[in-house]
């Protein structure tokens, strides 16, 4: 098999040494974009992101132009308007937002600009998570650099508009990827999410209309300003079209992220792009879209990376963190590392949240340590039950997801690939992969010595 | 010991809240600051930060609290983030991590005697295309393996 051709997009430059600076940035015609948007109506800038069919990088895959349009006008909702840029990346297999900032940072800033002048916002932060010190600082310096250049400021790039772009260092907190606990957050506070409606265009930072968007999802609008969104829509499959970078990681010879249109197969992924399964061990799972995503069997080799191609085989693209699982991983052991993910990064507020992950997290736990009982699954499917949109934010349905894909024979036709393993550790009352040994009845006969977290 | 900001420090805040409507919104900046000046956030920069934004300081203790990256009183020199999630384990984070404990002789979340190193695990670092992934102070190493995990603690005692 080869490659598809494709000429890359938003990583041409951000893969060479020293592309990250200013003076090269404007060499290959940099914010030349954004001058031509800034002669642009702002209804015509909104009006070519939504034509180019471009979707959010962040996860939800929400078509971008459309949610710009939900700001309400000046006249019904008077005052400032945000922008927020999520950069905080922390979805479990995601790693390609980074390379944009440490690699190519102007092409985010770019379209920074051209999205403010869309939604009429003169403000704009961008929340970096806490652990990027050397993105933030290229991007701390990019942002001065464009200063300088009059990128921002009281008069961008000589149009008249006003724009201030601040840096905002997060603090090491998943849930402060999900856009209203990033609100929280940048407003100073712990980083609760909040209910929706209302959404953050109408009432968002700062109790004014913003637009929270993700690092790649603006990396693109450059572009599309410049070629048009045509030229966008052609690239992969029309209904779900453009450039996309990908995150490949577990078992495979060389993981990695690498940029190609919508619609790489996953087959394609593994075996074009990130040189095969190593050992050539057979497939196990597949992750297609980050530690949220419904798993899949290896049977679903062929399906197409894209927002309605997962949808199809009950899954998601997300964030287009791809995880290859060989035949050497336990899948309780596995799900058992997800989960311990998940109750440690909610962040407390839901009930259902709080205490669903936990025990969920202990039951895999005891299942695995040879401890499983006769009643799990069913206790299991129930704890997910009570978890599945019943919560403030979706990191409850996200802990939900990969659990019910691997037992919700129901639900999720896969679950009858995945559930016999998790059955015979029941059975067995011991890890079949021999992952861990059976420790829970010796724990649990120990009284008093033992961990309580152990004895669910 | 008190805490105050250096001038310098206290001027790059000042100019920093101006970036936001609200005061309260430089916190997480200014407790970064903190951390800059003095290697750790402890009361008294919390008290510092609480005062200069006009908040009460259980409220900048309560937001603290919440985030697991400042680094607090007591941390080693060398703070060992070994990342241990699913990507990260599927490539050998726990024998990464079994290794750093046996070698520095301490466990999850302790600090060597001497002040040189402390061990943690934490979530995904967003580096899961370069596993095993440690993050030791602002630094990423990756592609690490427990055999190469001694090197990497020779070369952390030999840097400044
Ligand atoms: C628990 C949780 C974590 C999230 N983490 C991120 C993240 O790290 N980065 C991101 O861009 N979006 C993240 N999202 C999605 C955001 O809520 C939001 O949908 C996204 O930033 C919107 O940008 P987009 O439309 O450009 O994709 C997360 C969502 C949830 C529920
Ligand atoms: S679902 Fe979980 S993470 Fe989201 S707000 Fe509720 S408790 Fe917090
Ligand atoms: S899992 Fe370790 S960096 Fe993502």
């Amino acid at each position: 098999m080869s490659l598809p051709a494709y000429e890359p997009v938003l990583l041409k430059y951000a893969n060479q040494r020293g592309m990250h600076t200013l003076e090269a940035y404007l060499a290959h015609g940099g914010y030349a974009a954004a001058k031509k948007a800034l002669g642009m109506k702002p209804s015509e800038v909104i009006q070519a992101v939504k034509d180019s069919g471009l979707r959010g990088r962040g996860g939800a895959g929400f078509p971008t132009g459309m949610k710009w349009g939900f700001v309400p006008s000046p006249e019904k909702v008077p005052g400032p308007r945000y922008l927020c840029v999520n950069a905080d990346e922390s979805e479990p297999g995601t790693f390609k937002d980074r390379y944009i900032m440490e690699g190519d940072p102007h092409q985010l800033l770019e379209g920074i600009i051209i999205t403010c002048f869309a939604i009429g916002s003169n403000t704009a932060y961008v929340y970096i998570r806490g652990e990027f010190a050397l993105g933030a600082k290229i991007m701390e310096k990019a942002i001065e650099e464009a200063y300088r250049h009059g990128a921002f400021g009281a008069n961008v790039l000589g149009s008249g508009f006003k724009l201030e772009c601040t840096l905002h260092r997060g603090a090491g907190a998943y849930i402060c990827g999900e856009e209203t606990g990033l609100l929280t957050s940048l407003e100073g506070g712990r980083g609760y999410p909040r209910i929706k409606p209302p959404f953050p265009a109408v009432v968002g930072l700062f109790g004014q209309p913003t637009i929270v968007n993700n690092v790649e999802t603006l990396a693109n609008v450059p572009h599309i300003i410049e070629r048009g969104a045509a030229w966008f829509k052609a690239i992969g499959p029309s209904d779900d079209p453009g450039p996309k970078l990908y995150c490949i990681s577990g078992h495979v010879k060389k993981p990695g992220y690498f940029e190609g249109p919508m619609g790489v197969t996953i087959r394609s992924l593994i075996h074009d792009y990130a040189g095969g399964m190593i050992d050539e061990r057979p497939l196990k799972a597949i992750i297609a879209g980050g530690s949220s995503c419904p798993w899949i069997a290896p049977d679903k080799i062929d399906t197409p990376l894209g927002f309605e191609s997962l949808k199809k085989v009950k899954t998601m693209f997300g964030s287009a963190g791809t995880i290859i699982l060989n035949d050497s991983v336990c899948v309780v052991d596995a799900m058992w590392n997800i989960l311990r993910f998940y109750a440690h990064e909610s962040c407390g507020q839901c009930t259902p949240c709080r205490e669903g992950c936990g025990w969920l997290a202990k039951i895999f736990e005891r299942i695995e340590k040879g401890g499983g009982r006769e009643d799990d699954i069913a206790t299991i499917l129930e704890i997910c039950d009570n978890m599945r949109g019943k919560t403030i934010c979706v990191l409850a349905d996200a802990a939900a997801w990969p659990v019910q894909s691997i037992l919700d024979l129901k639900n999720y036709p896969d679950a009858a690939v995945f559930r016999p393993e998790v059955e015979a550790h029941i059975r067995e009352k011991r890890c079949p992969l021999g992952k861990h040994k059976a420790v829970h009845a010796e724990m649990v006969k120990q009284k008093g010595k033992i961990s309580p977290r152990l004895v669910v | 010991m008190s805490f105050t900001f250096t001038p310098e420090r206290r001027a790059k805040l000042d100019a920093l809240i101006l970036r936001y409507p609200k005061k309260q919104a430089a916190l997480l900046p200014a407790l970064r600051m903190a951390e800059e000046q003095a290697g750790c956030v402890d009361f008294d920069a919390m008290e510092h930060v609480a005062e200069i934004l006009d908040v009460s300081p259980a409220k900048v203790l309560g937001v603290f609290t919440f985030y697991t990256h400042y680094r607090r009183p007591g941390t080693g020199k060398h703070l060992v983030q070994v990342c241990a999630t699913l990507p990260c384990a599927l490539r050998g984070a726990e024998a990464v991590f079994d290794k750093f404990a046996a070698e520095l002789g301490i466990g999850q979340d302790e600090t060597t005697k001497d002040g040189m190193f402390t061990l943690k695990k934490v979530e995904c670092l967003a580096s899961c295309g370069s596993a095993v992934c440690v993050q030791v102070n602002d630094d990423y190493h990756e592609n690490l393996t427990a055999e190469t995990v001694p090197d990497l603690i020779r070369k952390l005692k030999e840097s400044r």
